[in-house]
């Protein structure tokens, strides 16, 4: 039984035999460009153990906790929100089987534009443009979100039924009632759910873009860090964690509810 | 008459579903309002915002192409390194936790939850975070970034591996275990190879953000071209940002139309 | 004077090879007109172009005073919802409820605004709560579309079309995707409802029993052209064998 179950899943072939060992020898030359050692991982393990050591117990007592995570919350909301807001004219600008493509493309290079870049370098840039604070990080995750919503909402569009539309087309529906009635409907499901991992996603990036000047938590955090204040880090991060899985709670919650 | 009309009312939501949307409305609007009117603003800042805009345009002009080969190459294989390492390493861990984590493939509550927890946690620490504990760790260089990836990546690959087992054909696993299949064998003879094209699909596009995300190392000393980008930002030379910005979007580009190619072809 | 009447129609998707090559029919009444044909033979083109989902290449099209294949833009609209559509495959909004597709058959006549909030008039509702009874799926008004079997959602789509107030009804096939007992039942419904409302049908359809038992008149297409135009009894053996038969089948 066994023989046979093996046959058919491990056939020898050529091909994959060379992929596998074209791996390992990337593996090993790219490990060996890192810097990896045992050396350095039985001492980075031994600093690692010590460092743990400082994170406990946590410290949640610290003034500046409250306030960063919420600021980072209000970065969250408001960049989802706007991201949000910006992404569904723009995906429906950029979807080919509703608009000329003189209106898509221009429009599919906005949203490969805002995608391209890490949230964080993005906040790097609108710090230099309106200085330090949370305003930053709400230009920096907006950015973000226009392109993944704006993305995958217009390929939800490319892919729903013309046989609806052409439906509602036929009832003498305009353009804006056929949208209403023909696409949402769709696409609607789908749209929730990427702005419920939009908003997931921008609550855990307000949490870093500190790091850079945008506000939020991740200032705090950072310089904690730099203190070497590790019962403080361990509080933060305990914190974030904590946080996110409240969101992961909520969003299924009204995903439930919009279902 | 009365009668008919109410029994004709048309009524699109049950009470208790209407009850649940005007709270999850209530809710949204109460977030929205409340970081509306508590974030911090700084007008000044915020007046100044497009000649700021332009000034660091203009400095930006003209890109400092010289650059590239002394400066970026070597930070950009770097990088590339990074992510594809961190690619496989994340796979490695990740996998064994989303099998952790199914509830069709462990069929013991505690262990999925327990895995479910690693999950989530390794997804809410960012890749900075991770940097920071990896570059005290091992210190600076591209190893604590491949780390930090590596770590982070765990959650994202663990969550789409769990979904993509419990979602798998139950007839067949029945098949193995009626035949005295040992839960191991279960898992590399069935699970396994139902979830090969959710493999490579999370593998490549793991791949993808793992290369943006190793863009942004450097910032805390982890390696990679971001390593590049903060001392430009740093020295102020503006002509080499935008050559890096530049660099980071055709490679961005590229390794999109890769993984398309690669997708059309695979899966 | 006649509802619909369509002048040397015609249309070309590639230059130089028409479907429809020159149609002009009246038609007029209330009873059902039945198309038969092979195979692309331009069928669902024909019933297309009516209602514009097609641009016609050439010809005229008239119906209520105007020239359809002239009209664009919100004139366009509005002689469309005067004009109802029967799906081949029902094309319902699956996701949406029974009452709202059947509701969607005002949308040519409400704003994005009240469609958005789904504030039909009473008049609307009722009407289409009436409907709904009338195809015996009073039931079924908050169920989904896509909950439906075939017969109750055909059952809808023809709910839809009538909620219109059409002038002229449009049917692609509307049996195709239906087992025998089911089409019939739909014939029927579809004959019912024409007459109660005063409508003409133009229905274009495969099954020549069908359409022999069911229409006033049936109009027999080959090759992009109307080669039968008469009663149901008219269709004899050799008129059957010059619309599906002849050179035409042998040489493809």
């Amino acid at each position: 039984m066994n023989a046979v179950t093996r046959a058919d899943f491990f056939q020898p072939s050529i091909w994959k035999r060379l992929g596998y060992a074209l791996l390992v020898v990337y593996v090993i030359y790219a490990a060996a460009t890192l810097g990896l050692s045992w050396e350095r991982i039985e001492r980075g393990v031994g600093y690692g153990a010590k460092f743990l050591a400082g994170f406990f117990p946590p410290s949640f007592t610290k003034s500046d906790l409250i306030p960063g995570l919420l600021e980072s919350l209000q970065i969250a909301f408001l960049a989802s929100l706007f991201g949000t807001l910006i992404a569904i004219p723009l995906s429906v600008l950029a979807a080919r089987n509703l608009m000329p493509a003189f209106v898509t493309w221009p429009m599919r290079v906005i949203i490969i534009l805002c995608r391209t870049f890490h949230p964080v370098i993005v906040a790097i840039i609108a710090v230099k443009a309106v200085g330090f604070g949370a305003m930053a990080g709400v230009i920096a995750l907006t950015v973000a979100s226009v392109g993944f919503v704006g993305k995958l909402l217009a390929e939800a569009i490319e892919e729903i039924s013309k046989k609806q539309i052409e439906a509602i087309r036929a009832t003498g529906a305009s353009f804006m009632n056929t949208i209403i009635f023909g696409v949402v409907p769709q696409v609607m499901n789908r749209f929730i759910g990427f702005v419920a991992y939009e908003t997931d996603s921008n609550l855990r990036h307000s949490t870093i873009v500190g790091v850079v000047g945008a506000g939020g938590i991740g200032g705090t955090l950072f310089a904690a860090f730099q203190r070497y204040d590790y019962d403080f880090v361990a509080g933060i991060s305990i914190a974030i964690i904590a946080l996110v899985m409240l969101g992961e709670a909520i969003q299924s919650y009204v995903k439930r509810v919009f279902r | 008459m009365n009668a008919t009309a109410e029994m004709n009312r048309w009524i699109r939501f049950t009470p208790a579903q209407r009850v649940a949307r005007f709270a999850v409305y209530l809710g949204m609007v109460a977030a929205i309002v409340w970081a509306l009117k508590t974030i911090e603003v700084i007008p000044e800042f915020l007046y100044d915002a497009p000649a700021q805009v332009v000034d660091m345009g203009a400095r930006m002009w003209p890109i400092d192409f010289a650059h590239f080969w002394p400066g970026i190459w070597p930070a950009l294989v770097e990088t590339l390194h990074i992510a594809a390492m961190a690619t496989i390493l994340g796979l490695c861990m990740g996998i064994p936790v989303g099998f952790l984590a199914a509830r069709n493939a462990t069929p013991f509550p505690w262990v999925n939850h327990a895995a479910r927890f690693v999950l989530v946690a390794t997804r809410s620490i960012s890749t900075l975070l991770w940097a920071l504990f990896f570059v005290a760790m091992f210190g600076p260089g591209p190893l604590a970034g491949a780390l930090a990836i590596a770590f982070h990546s765990i959650g994202f690959i663990g969550k789409m591996f769990s979904e993509g087992v419990e979602e798998s054909n139950r007839g067949s696993i029945e098949a193995l275990q009626a035949a005295g299949a040992t839960r191991m064998q279960q898992i590399v003879m069935g699970y396994w190879p139902m979830v090969l094209p959710t493999f490579w699909s999370v593998a490549l596009f793991r791949w993808d953000i793992n290369v943006r995300e190793s863009a942004i190392l450097g910032l805390v000393g982890a390696g990679g071209i971001g390593v590049a980008l903060n001392s430009a930002i740093d020295l102020l030379q503006w002509d080499r940002v935008s050559l890096i910005l530049l660099t980071i979007f055709v490679v961005v580009i590229l390794i999109e139309i890769i993984v398309m190619q690669i997708r059309r072809r695979v899966i | 004077m006649s509802t619909l009447s369509i002048r040397q129609l015609a249309k070309e998707y590639v230059a130089g090879k028409p479907v429809l090559r020159d149609i002009s029919l009246e038609i007029e009444g209330t009873g059902i007109t039945a198309i038969i044909g092979p195979s692309g033979t331009g069928k669902s083109t024909l019933i297309r172009c009516i209602n514009r989902l097609i641009d016609p290449t050439s010809g005229e099209i008239h119906f209520e005073g105007k020239d359809l294949a002239k009209l664009a833009g919100a004139e366009l609209r509005a002689a469309r919802r005067r004009i109802g559509m029967v799906f081949q495959e029902y094309n319902l909004v699956e996701r949406l409820t029974v009452m709202e597709n059947v509701l969607s058959g005002r949308l040519g006549y409400v704003s994005a605004w009240t469609a958005f909030r789904r504030k039909f008039s009473n008049d609307d509702i009722q009407r289409a709560f009436d409907l709904l009874k009338r195809v015996g799926l009073a039931d079924f008004a908050n169920r989904r579309a896509d909950e439906l079997s075939g017969g109750q959602r055909q059952r809808v789509g023809i709910c839809r079309a009538v909620m219109q107030s059409p002038g002229l009804l449009l049917a692609d096939e509307p049996t195709s995707s239906l087992d025998p007992k089911t089409s019939v039942e739909i014939m029927e419904l579809m004959r019912d409802l024409a007459r109660e409302n005063n409508v003409p049908v133009v229905i274009n359809i495969h099954q020549v029993q069908l359409a022999q038992r069911f229409a006033e008149r049936i109009i027999g297409m080959s090759g992009g052209l109307v080669v039968y135009d008469g009663a149901p009894d008219g269709l004899t053996q050799d008129t059957l064998q010059k619309i599906y038969g002849g050179e035409d089948w042998l040489a493809t």
